[in-house]
C-alpha cells in the first residue's frame, strides 16, 4: 500500500512545472556582457532620452562599487555577471493591431493561458504582456485612456510621458538602493507604467504578465504606479520562465507612490521556474519593491502568492509618510525540492496614526529553507503608530527549514506594536485522518493548505485567487507521504 | 456465515519491528454490536489501525475481508468510501478548515466513489441539518475550523455527528468515552444508538465499562496481548468491572503453563 501511494505522489510530482517550454521566435540580443558601451547600446536601442541614460550610468558606475548582500539565509552561488545577457528582445514591429503580432507569440500567451486578444480576455482585466526585455501587447489601452488612465510598457511611458516618468523614476527606491536596484536602475529593459488620474477609479483589473523567454538572459524590469489623490488601481502581476538548466536572473524594481485617499492593491503571482528536483536550475529572483503611502490616509496592500524561483531575496515595503495611512502585506510563500528564500516586508512608520499588518505565511516541503524576514520601524516623531504582525510557518517532512527574522525599531513611545508566530508541521495524522473521511492524500494536503492559507488567498484580487490556490496545490503536490 | 460484513483470519500486524496483533481472528455481522476491552498496550488500538489502513502498521500475516472484498492492499481512503468510519480517540485539527466544508469534500468523495455526482448544495445543507439535529450538535461548530479549540466532549460529539453524515456500514468507536465526563458520554451514545441500524455494525474499543452501559453490545471479546482470549456475552463487561483483568491474565498464564 505504501508502495502504491508511493507511486501515486511520483506520478504527481512527475507532471510538475507547466511552464517550461520554449517559444521559437527571432530575438535582438545584445551580446553577453554589462559595460558602459552595453547600457549606452540599451538605451539607443530604446530610443531614450539623454537624461534616462545618465540616469542609468549613475546606477552602473555606483554600482560598480558594491558588493552582493550577503545578510540573507540563503545560499547564493557565484553569479558572473559577464556572463549575462542583458538585452534580449523578441523581433516585431510595432503592432497596432492584434491580427498583425507573431503568431508565435500568441501562441506563448495562450499556452499560458494569458489571452493577449480583447475579446477573448477575461472580463474586466487589461493585461500588458512583457517577454525577455520588451513589452509586446497591452490590451484595452484605448478604453483606460477614456478615463485618463494610462496603462502602457514602460519604454512607451518613456516616450510619451516622459515627465511623469522623470518626476517618480527613482523617487521611492533610488538607483544607489542596494546592490540589485542599482543593476537594475542600469540595465532595465522595460516593464509597466501604470498612472491613475485623481479622482478615478480604475475601471479594470491592471495586470502585467512577465515572461523570460531567451537563454543566458537576464530579466531586468521595471514597474512604476502612480495613484494620485483619491485614486483606486488594483493591480497584478504574473511570472512564468521556460525550463532550463542553467541559473537565470531576475533583478526587478517596482516603485508605487500613493497620494492621498488613493488606494493601491498590488498583487503577485510569482512562478519562475524553480529547478528541477535536484536543484538544477531555476531563476534567481532579486527585487526590490518599494511603495510610499505619500499623502494622508493613503493605503497601499500588498497580496502575494510565491511558488516560483530557486532563490528569492524579496521584501515588498512600504514607507507610511502620509497621516493615517495605511499598510497591509499579506503573503504566501512556498518553497520545495530545493528552493530558497529570504522574503518578507518593510513598514516604515513616519506619519502619526498610521497602521500596519502583516500576515505571512510560509510553506516549506522536500529540501527547501524558507525565512521570512521583516522590519517594523517606528521613527521619533510619529505618534501612535500601530503595528500587527503575524508570522506562521508550515512545515512538509523533515528535511526544509523554516526561520522567521523579525526585526522592530520603535523610537517612539505610543507606538503599538504586536508579533505572533507560529510554526507547525502537516502531520501524518492529519493526513490519516483524512484518508478515513475518504479524502486521498494528495487532496488532503490541498485542503489543508487551502485552510492554512486562506487569509491571504482570500486578499487576492477574485480572478485570481482561484488560480493562487491551484497553484498552491500543484507546487506541493508530491511533497508528504 | 453468508451476510458476515467483517472477517478477520489469524491477523498479525507490526510496528516498529514490534509485534503488536498476534492472531486476531474476529467476524462482525450487519446488525451486531462488538465491543472489544482490554487492558492498556493489549493491541486495542492497533486493530483499529490496521482495519482503517495506518500505514505505520504493516500486516505480517492474516486477512481482512470487508463484504467479501480484501481490505489489506485497499489504500485507506477506499476503506472509507467502502463504509469503515472511525471515531478518533484524539481527533486531529485542521486550521482554516471549516467542519461543513470538510464534511462536503469528504461526502462528495464518497459519492464519487459510488458513480454518483456531487450533492446539490442546498441537499447537502438539508441533510447537514437533520444530522445536527439527530446528533444534538451546536450550529455553531459547523463553520469553526475543524476541532480546531473544540472542548474534549465537542470533538468526540463532532466524530459522531460525522459518522451521521457518512452513513457507514461499520463504524469503529476508538476510546470515545476518554476525556468525556458523564453528560457528554450519554450524548455520544445516544447518539450512535440512534443511528444503529439492521444493516450496519459497531465495534466499541474500550478500556472500561462505563460506555457499554449506554451502548449495549451483543458480543463482547477481551483483547489481551494482541489475541483475543475470551469472547462472550454482555454479561462479560460486569465481570470485567467487578474482577478487572487480572483474572484473565492469570486464566491464560495457568493455560499457557499446562500446554508446557
Amino acid at each position: 500500500m505504501t508502495k502504491e501511494k508511493d507511486n501515486l505522489l511520483q506520478e504527481v510530482t512527475g507532471s510538475d512545472y507547466k511552464y517550461g517550454f520554449v517559444t521559437n521566435v527571432e530575438t535582438d540580443v545584445i551580446g553577453k556582457g554589462l559595460s558602459e558601451d552595453v547600457i549606452r547600446l540599451i538605451s539607443s536601442k530604446k530610443e531614450e532620452p539623454e537624461w534616462l541614460l545618465e540616469f542609468r550610468l549613475k546606477a552602473y558606475r555606483h554600482w560598480l562599487t558594491m558588493k552582493m548582500p550577503q545578510w540573507a539565509q540563503l545560499t547564493i552561488p557565484e553569479i558572473n555577471y559577464q556572463d549575462i545577457i542583458y538585452y534580449a528582445a523578441p523581433k516585431q514591429e510595432e503592432k497596432k493591431n492584434w491580427d498583425e503580432v507573431d503568431p508565435e507569440l500568441k501562441a506563448t500567451f495562450d499556452k499560458l493561458g494569458i489571452p493577449l486578444n480583447e475579446q477573448k480576455t477575461l472580463a474586466g482585466v487589461a493585461v500588458d504582456a512583457v517577454m525577455d526585455s520588451i513589452s509586446v501587447k497591452t490590451t484595452f489601452k484605448e478604453a483606460l485612456a477614456e478615463r485618463g488612465v494610462i496603462f502602457c510598457s514602460f519604454s512607451e511611458a518613456v516616450k510619451n510621458h516622459p515627465d511623469l516618468v522623470k518626476k517618480y523614476l527613482g523617487s521611492v527606491v533610488p538607483y544607489n538602493d542596494n546592490f540589485f536596484a542599482a543593476l537594475n536602475s542600469a540595465v532595465f529593459s522595460d516593464g509597466s507604467f501604470v498612472y491613475i488620474p485623481k479622482g478615478v477609479r480604475c475601471p479594470m483589473e491592471l495586470s502585467t504578465y512577465f515572461r523570460i523567454n531567451a537563454a543566458k538572459t537576464g530579466q531586468f524590469e521595471r514597474t512604476l504606479i502612480v495613484a494620485e489623490d483619491d485614486a483606486y488601481v488594483s493591480y497584478l502581476e504574473g511570472c512564468t520562465a521556460p525550463q532550463r538548466d542553467e541559473n537565470q536572473l531576475h533583478a526587478a524594481i517596482v516603485e508605487i507612490v500613493v497620494e492621498k485617499n488613493a488606494e493601491v492593491k498590488y498583487s503577485t503571482v510569482q512562478n519562475w521556474y524553480p529547478g528541477d528536483k535536484q536543484g538544477k536550475g531555476g531563476i534567481y529572483n532579486f527585487v526590490t519593491k518599494r511603495g510610499i503611502c505619500r499623502g494622508e490616509n493613503a493605503r497601499l496592500i500588498w497580496a502575494q502568492v510565491e511558488t516560483g524561483s530557486a532563490i528569492t531575496w524579496k521584501y515588498p515595503s512600504t514607507i507610511l509618510k502620509g497621516d493615517g495611512s495605511v499598510s497591509e502585506f499579506y503573503s504566501v510563500a512556498v518553497t520545495n525540492n530545493h528552493q530558497q528564500a529570504d522574503t518578507g516586508t518593510k513598514m516604515i512608520h513616519i506619519g502619526n496614526n498610521t497602521r500596519s499588518r502583516i500576515v505571512s505565511k510560509g510553506i516549506s516541503a522536500g529540501h527547501s529553507s524558507n525565512s521570512y524576514r521583516g522590519k517594523v520601524k517606528v521613527v521619533k516623531n510619529c505618534q501612535n503608530a500601530r503595528n500587527y504582525s503575524q508570522c506562521d510557518s508550515l512545515l512538509l517532512g523533515d528535511k526544509c527549514g523554516a526561520h522567521t527574522f523579525p526585526y522592530l525599531e520603535i523610537e517612539n513611545p505610543t507606538a503599538q506594536v504586536e508579533h505572533e508566530a507560529t510554526t507547525s508541521k502537516i502531520g501524518e495524522d492529519q493526513i490519516f485522518y483524512c484518508n478515513q473521511r475518504g479524502i486521498s492524500t494528495e487532496d488532503a494536503v490541498g485542503l489543508i493548505i487551502k485552510g492554512y492559507a486562506g487569509d491571504v488567498i482570500n486578499k487576492m484580487p477574485m480572478e485570481f485567487a482561484v488560480e493562487a490556490q491551484k497553484l498552491l496545490q500543484i507546487s506541493l503536490e508530491g511533497s508528504v507521504g | 456465515m453468508e451476510n458476515t460484513m467483517l472477517k478477520i483470519k489469524d491477523l498479525h500486524a507490526v510496528v516498529d519491528g514490534k509485534e503488536i496483533l498476534k492472531g486476531i481472528n474476529l467476524e462482525v455481522k450487519p446488525g451486531e454490536i462488538h465491543a472489544i476491552m482490554g487492558p492498556n498496550g493489549a493491541g486495542k488500538s492497533t486493530l483499529s489501525a490496521v482495519l482503517t489502513g495506518k500505514e505505520r502498521f504493516q500486516v505480517t500475516q492474516g486477512e481482512i475481508e470487508f463484504r467479501g472484498k480484501n481490505l489489506l492492499g485497499m489504500p485507506a481512503e477506499d476503506r472509507a468510501r467502502e463504509g469503515i468510519f472511525l471515531s478518533f480517540q484524539y481527533p486531529v485539527e485542521i486550521p482554516g478548515v471549516s467542519t461543513v466544508n470538510f464534511l462536503k469534500t469528504a461526502v462528495n468523495e464518497h459519492r464519487k466513489y459510488k458513480g454518483l455526482p456531487p450533492y446539490p448544495a442546498g441537499d447537502f445543507l438539508k441533510m447537514i441539518r437533520e444530522k445536527m439535529q439527530l446528533v444534538g450538535i451546536d450550529n455553531k461548530l459547523l463553520n469553526r475550523s475543524l476541532n480546531e479549540g473544540f472542548s474534549g466532549g465537542e470533538k468526540k460529539r463532532n466524530e459522531i455527528f460525522q459518522m451521521a453524515v457518512l452513513e457507514p456500514l461499520l463504524a469503529i468507536l476508538d476510546e470515545t468515552d476518554s476525556g468525556l465526563d458523564i453528560d457528554a458520554l450519554r450524548t455520544v451514545a445516544q447518539g450512535v444508538n440512534k443511528l444503529k441500524t439492521p444493516d450496519n455494525a459497531v465495534i466499541v474499543i474500550t478500556h472500561y465499562q462505563r460506555l457499554l452501559d449506554y451502548i449495549v453490545p451483543d458480543i463482547v471479546h477481551v483483547l489481551y496481548d494482541g489475541r483475543i482470549v475470551k469472547t462472550a456475552g454482555k454479561e462479560l463487561v460486569a465481570e470485567l468491572e467487578k474482577y478487572g483483568y487480572d483474572w484473565i491474565k492469570e486464566e491464560i498464564k495457568s493455560k499457557d503453563n499446562g500446554h508446557a
